[in-house]
């Protein structure tokens, strides 16, 4: 006969050995991911990377600059379209929908976005405005990543706006303060943090997207700006390159993955940091 | 009043000579001291849904006094206070029927701005709630809304009104710190300092001291019976002791009635309502 502490006790043991097993396992592949990408990325870099642009097939050389502008610059469509339209969209259903049904209604689309598989949102944009105009674009690219984004920006907003409590929304209405500066002056100030962290982890999760790229953005060989041609970016790039009978182009596909995720783990842990300093507010 | 007071308010002289003929439940004492009602509630019935909160309350909030609220949880003390800014308006479900007069005027009708009633019914709520900015722009944020001052006049304006919340000597030299940053207590005068900077005719108090420690409520206590000199002041408390303190007026709640109201004095000694009396003496609630 056992007791009920003795009992619980080991039931206790059972369950944290088990969560300590599926924490391992995840750690380890994510460790291995990142020592293999380490290991082979750093043998592969090379300051030509970010001096010159992508070499025909068979030449040999490096260079990554046009990828790495290109990526830029599609991040920044994504972020000048997702932001304002995220930030609005999360805004109205945390401050104005509330728990209406049309919030209700908006909420559960946001979260099937949140879940859709980023080829569609490539096929999408293709449908919508490759084919119309065209041609591959930029623009496209970076609409097709801003469709990716929004729904994140629009979770992490609604949420962090609804953590501020009503008592604090009631105090500057209390004050006469009409509703669009509650909003501007106090909501967002209190949820600023949490808002920020939300763009920076929808910024990561843009950065290494392939699939709809290859609807909309395509690729390009050489250097561009343009927004109304086909440009280069780096997932892409490591696609092709990866697949690529040539030696130089996989150790490029290389180097890039590993910039990649050093940029996307740069964002995580910035994202991190804002997040703690602003809860450690006494 | 010297010129540099702030809070010397231009806008309500004449307000006193409002002449008493209501009809609603006044103080029976009212007769012994001079008695003017700068709030007048008169059959009003308050609704969450369906569900009935306030039941036919009529009675009259004298002018520059103190008047508490007290009652068991739920009986109606908030609901009430909160008709008087039509904070309620916030939620869709919820409805007020009736009349709440401030100077002969229905606000549940006034065809003025509510920016404007509420600028004249300050409120300040339960829990501290400064805003995610600076000391300083906690006060001049609700004074923005209204007036455009100079550089120096905020400043005088700001020090007036942390002075007459007894906090400008503990935050003088760092307005610029996030108010957040400030105790519990002192966050609680921020903002009542805060409400008062627009000028208010009439506080509200909801429950202001009950997140707060003894000594932070003996300085609200304290700064309450400075406030009356300026202001109507209203304050639900679940605190006895702090409505037989504070309050010149008490109004008994009950089940969403006012079952007695009267100098604090008589109702805290000589309660005319039994239920009154086993609420005060510990005997329910």
């Amino acid at each position: 006969m056992i007791s009920l502490a003795a009992k619980r006790r080991a039931v206790n043991a059972v369950a944290s050995a088990l969560m300590f097993a599926a924490t391992c396992v995840g750690l380890f592949f994510l460790a291995w991911i990142l020592w293999t990408t380490l290991r082979f990325g750093i043998a592969a870099m090379h300051w030509d990377l970010f001096l010159k642009d992508t070499p025909a097939p068979g030449d040999g050389g490096y260079g990554l600059r046009n990828a790495f502008v290109g990526s830029v610059i599609l991040m920044c469509i994504a972020l000048l379209i997702g932001v304002p339209v995220g930030l609005m969209a999360g805004t109205w259903l945390a401050e104005y929908g509330g728990r209406s049904r049309r919030a209700r209604l908006v909420r559960f689309v946001n979260d099937i976005m949140l879940s859709a598989p980023s080829i569609e949102i490539g096929l999408f944009t293709y449908a919508v405005m490759v084919d119309p105009l065209g041609h591959f674009s930029a623009f496209s690219g970076g609409v097709a990543l801003a469709i990716l984004m929004v729904p994140i920006i629009v979770r992490t907003t609604d949420e962090m706006l609804r953590l501020v409590g009503a008592e604090m929304r009631e105090a500057a209405i209390a004050l006469g303060a009409p509703m669009w500066k509650v909003v501007t002056n106090i909501t967002w100030k209190a949820a600023r943090a949490g808002i920020l962290t939300g763009i920076l982890i929808s910024l990561a999760r843009i950065s290494g997207e392939t699939a709809p790229l290859l609807f909309t953005a395509l690729n390009n060989q050489y250097y561009s700006t343009s927004l109304a041609r086909p440009i280069a970016n780096l997932p892409v790039v490591i696609f092709q390159f990866a697949m690529s009978p040539y030696d130089n182009w996989q150790q490029m596909a290389w180097a890039g993955a590993f910039i990649a995720i050093t940029f996307i783990l740069l964002l995580s842990v910035t994202s991190r940091l804002i997040l703690q300093k602003s809860v450690k507010r006494p | 009043m010297s010129p540099a007071d702030p809070l010397s308010d231009p806008r309500s002289p004449e307000t006193s000579a409002i002449p008493q003929t209501r009809k609603a439940v006044a103080p029976p004492e009212a007769a012994a001291e001079p008695f003017v009602a700068k709030v007048t509630v008169r059959n009003l019935d308050f609704f969450y849904g369906k569900a009935r909160a306030l039941k036919d309350i009529s009675l009259e909030i004298p002018q520059n006094r103190v008047t508490a609220f007290i009652g068991p949880s739920g009986c109606g003390k908030s609901t009430l206070l909160r008709t008087f800014n039509r904070m309620f308006e916030l939620y869709p479900d919820q409805r007020a029927e009736g009349q709440v007069i401030l100077d002969g005027e229905n606000i549940l009708q006034s065809k003025r701005s509510i920016a404007e009633i509420r600028a004249r019914i300050g409120m300040v709520f339960q829990k501290p709630t400064p805003f995610p900015m600076s000391i300083y722009d906690n006060i001049a944020f609700g004074i923005r809304l209204y007036e455009k001052l100079s550089r120096a006049e905020m400043d005088a304006r700001v020090e007036g009104c942390l002075r007459q919340a007894a906090l400008w000597d503990e935050v003088k030299d760092k307005l610029g710190q996030l108010g957040t940053s400030l105790s519990g207590g002192q966050q609680q005068r921020l903002c009542i300092a805060r409400t008062i900077a627009v000028k208010p005719e009439v506080l509200l108090l909801d429950e202001p001291c009950s997140a707060l420690d003894p000594i932070s409520t003996a300085k609200i206590e304290e700064m309450i019976y400075q406030l009356k000199s300026d202001y109507t002041v209203v304050i639900v408390t679940h605190n006895m002791q702090q409505a037989a303190r504070a309050s010149d007026y008490t109004a008994f709640m009950y089940m969403g009635e006012v079952v007695e109201f009267g100098m604090t004095r008589k109702i805290f000694t000589a309660p005319r309502e039994s239920r009154t009396e086993d609420y005060i003496t510990g005997r329910f609630g």
